[in-house]
């Protein structure tokens, strides 16, 4: 692989080089023809509330961008090389509004990124005033890919792909099982996604033989979740499906424990914690046996193996901002070496086209229906002896789901 | 709708809760009853209290609970320094300006976490942190009880400095007529760092009280901020003792409401008492009159 | 009325309406139809927190409803966005109305006053996020139509120029009230509540009329964002953030002035970009100088940056600020 990919290099070089020799022959424009270097912008909130999701999604454009520029940026403009022109969203969409409108000022090609749906909104709204390619990276809000804009693409699931899996997976993992769980309690936090989680669950989980017991709603951020698990104590559900984010999350988890409930599954949907590796790390014991249905990589990708190694290598944790924002990036250069063209309209056209294959998730491959690619799905994952295993699908899977997960 | 034992655990539970949010309010009226100023840097100094308690016990091995007698004459000094350095001679008594500086303070140490710590969410984990004690039907948790005392404890402390030493009679008297206490020889600026002293030593206290349940990163003061304005209403500005009943107070109906209207939307019987406290006796249970 | 003290007025609008001519910046331009929205939200925090000396925590409140009651408006029940620009201006009068007349009749002032502002924006930013009416968590997206008949602009120096308009407005609002007998009024109340009762000045009934007036320009600030944005939550309406910009700007700029929102926001606001050039591989950094910055100009320039005028230029001050 890497091979091929050196010798190409070396080639499109020379071509490139040879071919700058032949009309001016001089030996200084070796290295003027070098093409112009494309402007990639990657919009992050790496200050303010989002700032740990912000600086994990930062990280995966960033090692993308290194990457295929190693492998000889972008062949067929002469070996271009991308160049990250990066902006901190601040973690508010006026921030990242301003951040877009400089982008565009800088002359990127696309931007890649917002990570948070009022981000994306406001950002991609932005961009769509100068046909600028926006590619969403984990904001899930339905309303992001549903506004017609032709700018906005969306690599990962949305929100209806996303819980329409989850409620899939888990009734197939329950039916496997012998359907052991029954009876169920949603945890939610109160905002956009949790919200509109809970309702849809509500409504669907008992066409499949569920019974909701109750839905509980959390604040973010929550002080004390001492009387949810009271509540979830008396109610002694067999499932329990949190979708919060991280710090309510670790909460919950750890008054769980301490309040000895112990459910026969904890099935997290979008959940902030339960595929965060720092959570399995500093709560092996709550941790375990936690299922969540997210976003992750595929542990099966050799690519995505090299990547990981390199994120842990500098002590940093693989959480699943780093692939989306890789693939993201990944895509749009692959769009890119088919347009042939640094142009914004070729560029939307050929991810429009799109059938990428060559990223870190397990998708399979890439089709734009109205800007969001309808190849995406979310997994179900679980922690097992520490380690976040892929339990279904099957196909992706790298472990055996546990269910119910305490024997 | 909920038997009895549920009812019962829930205001058990409020109450643990309420003692920490006390804590946390003391500091905060403590320095509005003297300086009459709101500190907009109450939540910040709380997360970075919370930080070092943090940072102590992954880097040195110190317990949460142990590590309060280091972080909090630290605390102190700091926050004597900052009232002494920053704010009093940036401020020059105008109310506006406190508020601007305040604010700055905390964005800057906001960020400052940030650029130090990361912004990632981390906690302490030890097998204390999950020890409960079993009382009939009853599971209460060990480390919330030790904050339940702690706070009880740190009350105490303060209204004993404040009541019955030379300093808090001077603290009282500037409080009371500054004017007055400043001809008397007091040094009033002294007293103002003294009293920041004490509120952000108060924090201190707290942020090893709850480290062991609960988990830190450059913007978790916000957290508490509102709630802490709450209980320094009820229980009336400046007041002590008004802190620690109004902050079990308010745990209480926040477990109770949550319980019977849902976490998210029992939020809202805080900010309705909170109205109503303001609107109905704006002096709150033990304040003095305004 | 002395056409004269509109001449800075005028000037400093003038100054702002021809930088799209002279400029092709869109950066340029967004930024400064962000710093207009909350300059016109700051000009309602000023003629209640600066000339009445009222401080409010909680502008939010207003700048929330007028967001919503436009939103809401267009979104339910499709009323032209002009019409809901309009009633919005009414919904944050009323706003103002209700909550002054609970918090003023109790006679809470100072601290108090302060306090019960914020707790009235943080319960609707809680009933907000919970409601479906306003489309709870998820908010509100409008749908994109640029057009004069809906308030939206394909281009950002149309959208300036709307901006610049309403402040503009509220410049002059600002300033015929500064030399008027209600504002007269409003100072005495500042300065000295039961004084200017005993003067014979109905001091609720001032304070009513203040901040009705000051809910309904926050509001207007509400609709802005909402026909810049095309989108609202809970957090954007009600959050504190606004409150926060509200007070900020007028305190920076000179509080109680009338060009001191416009001044004040205009200079945090830049400082605020100018600090981004700071930020480096490490988040922060450059709000932590914005933070330094902020605290040193509290600290040597007392009474905001018109103060500092008029410490350096007092005549140039004396002409511009009222």
């Amino acid at each position: 692989m890497k091979l091929v990919e050196t010798h190409l290099k070396r080639r499109t070089i020379l071509k490139g080089g040879a071919a700058a020799l032949a009309t001016l022959s001089a030996p200084a424009v070796l290295r003027a023809a070098e093409p112009a270097p494309i402007k990639v912008g990657i919009l992050q909130p790496v200050t303010g509330a989002l700032a740990q999701d912000g600086e994990y999604g930062r990280l995966g454009a960033e090692l993308a961008i290194e990457d295929i520029n190693k492998a000889g940026g972008i062949k067929s403009l002469g070996g271009a090389k991308l160049q990250m022109v990066f902006g901190d969203a601040r973690s508010n969409p006026e921030a990242g509004t301003q951040e877009v409108e400089r982008m565009q000022e800088e002359g990127v090609v696309a931007i890649v990124g917002g990570f948070a749906s009022p981000i994306c909104l406001a950002a991609s709204q932005a961009a769509s005033r100068y046909d600028l390619p926006y590619l969403v990276d984990v904001g899930v809000s339905d309303q992001i890919t549903g506004r017609g804009l032709k700018n906005t693409f969306r690599f990962a699931p949305g929100f209806s792909i996303c819980t329409a899996a989850a409620i899939q997976n888990l009734v197939r993992i329950n039916e496997a099982a012998g359907k052991p769980a029954k009876t169920v309690v949603l945890v939610h936090e109160d905002g956009l996604f949790g919200s509109g989680l809970a309702k849809l669950m509500a409504t669907e989980l008992p066409k499949h033989g569920f019974e909701i017991l109750e839905q509980i709603a959390v604040p973010t951020p929550s002080r004390d979740l001492s009387n949810v698990t009271l509540r979830l104590r008396s109610l002694n559900p067999d499932l329990i499906i949190p979708s919060t984010y991280y710090g309510e999350t670790v909460l919950l988890a750890r008054t769980m424990q301490q309040q000895r409930v112990r459910p026969k599954a904890v099935y997290a949907v979008l959940n902030g914690a339960a595929s965060n590796r720092r959570f399995v790390a500093e709560f092996p014991e709550a941790a375990e046996g936690v299922m969540d249905c997210n976003h992750w990589y595929d542990p099966r990708n050799e690519k995505s193996k090299a990547v990981q190694a390199r994120v842990e290598a500098t002590g940093k944790p693989y959480n699943y901002n780093i692939p989306l924002n890789y693939s993201s990036v990944a895509l749009l250069a692959d769009a890119l070496e088919r347009a042939g063209a640094a142009e914004r309209g070729k560029v939307i056209e050929a991810l429009n086209t799109s059938t990428f294959k060559d990223h870190l998730m397990p998708y399979g491959e890439t089709k734009f229906v109205n800007g969001q690619n309808t190849g995406a799905a979310p997994v179900s994952t679980q922690v097992q002896k520490g380690q976040i295993k892929v339990v279904y699908p099957g196909v992706f899977a790298d472990a055996k789901p546990m269910f119910p997960a305490n024997g | 709708m909920y038997s009895p034992t549920i009812l019962i655990e829930a205001m058990i539970n409020g109450l643990l809760t309420g003692a920490i949010y006390a804590l946390i309010a003391l500091g905060l009226t403590l320095v509005y009853g003297v300086l009459h100023i709101i500190n907009f840097a109450h939540g910040a100094i709380l997360a970075s209290a919370m930080f070092a308690v943090w940072g102590l016990n992954v880097l040195a091995g110190i317990d949460p609970y142990l590590s309060i007698l280091v972080v909090t004459p630290i605390f102190f000094g700091l926050g004597y320094g900052v009232q002494r350095l920053v704010i009093g001679p940036a401020a020059k008594g105008d109310d506006g300006n406190i508020l601007l500086i305040t604010l700055g303070i905390s964005i800057f140490i906001e960020n400052a976490l940030l650029a130090g710590f990361g912004s990632d969410t981390r906690s302490i984990s030890s097998d204390f942190s999950f020890s409960v004690i079993e009382a009939g039907p009853f599971l209460i948790s060990s480390p919330r009880l030790v904050g339940f005392a702690g706070s009880l404890v740190v009350t105490a402390l303060l209204w004993f400095i404040m009541s019955r030493t030379d300093a808090g009679k001077a603290i009282r008297a500037v409080a009371k007529e500054k004017l007055g206490a400043s001809l008397m020889g007091i040094d009033v600026g002294h007293v103002y760092a003294l009293t920041f002293g004490l509120g952000c030593a108060a924090l201190a206290v707290a942020a090893g009280l709850l480290m062991p349940t609960f988990y830190v990163n450059p913007r978790v003061g916000g957290a508490f901020v509102n709630i802490a304005f709450t209980i320094v209403v009820l229980g009336g500005m400046g007041s002590i003792p008004g802190a620690m009943i109004g902050g079990l107070l308010i745990g209480l109906v926040e477990s109770l409401s949550g319980l019977l209207l849902g976490e998210s939307l029992g939020q809202i019987g805080i900010f309705v008492i909170f109205i109503l406290v303001l609107l109905l006796k704006p002096t709150g249970l033990f304040g003095a009159k305004a | 009325m002395r056409i004269n003290g509109y001449i800075p007025i005028i000037l400093v609008t003038a100054a702002l309406a021809v930088v799209p001519l002279v400029s092709s910046s869109n950066t340029l331009f967004n930024f400064m139809v962000m710093s207009l929205i909350i300059t016109l939200a700051a000009q309602g925090w000023n003629i209640l927190g600066g000339v009445a000396g009222q401080t409010s925590f909680g502008h939010a409140l207003f700048f929330g409803v007028g967001c919503y009651t436009a939103a809401m408006l267009q979104f339910h029940f499709g009323v032209n966005a002009w019409v809901a620009f309009f009633l919005a201006l009414l919904a944050g009068a009323a706003a103002g109305f209700i909550l002054g007349f609970l918090s003023f009749r109790a006679g809470l002032r100072g601290s108090y006053f302060a306090l019960i502002t914020l707790a009235f924006a943080e319960l609707m930013r809680i009933l907000a996020n919970a409601s479906e009416w306003t489309g709870g968590a998820a908010g509100l997206l409008l749908k994109l139509d640029p057009g004069l008949a809906n308030m939206q602009f394909e281009s950002r120096a149309s959208f300036l120029w709307l901006a610049l308009a309403f402040v503009f407005v509220g410049l002059v609002i600002s300033r015929a009230i500064a030399g008027s007998r209600f504002g007269a009024h409003l100072v005495a109340v500042r300065e000295n509540e039961d004084a200017a009762r005993a003067l014979g000045v109905d001091v609720l009934s001032v304070k009513l009329k203040a901040i009705s007036l000051s809910g309904a320009m926050t509001a207007a600030a509400g609709v802005l964002y909402v026909q810049n944005f095309l989108y609202i939550d809970a957090n954007i309406g009600f959050g504190v953030w606004i409150s926060v910009e509200a007070l900020l700007a007028p305190l920076v700029g000179g509080r109680g002035l009338v060009l001191g929102p416009l001044i004040g926001t205009f200079t945090l606001h830049g400082l605020g970009e100018l600090t981004k050039s700071f930020a480096g591989r490490i988040p922060g950094i450059d709000l932590m100088v914005f933070a330094v910055v902020l605290i040193g100009v509290v600290a040597f320039a007392s009474g905001g940056v018109l103060g500092l005028l008029r410490r350096f230029a007092p005549r140039l001050a004396r002409r511009i600020a009222v």
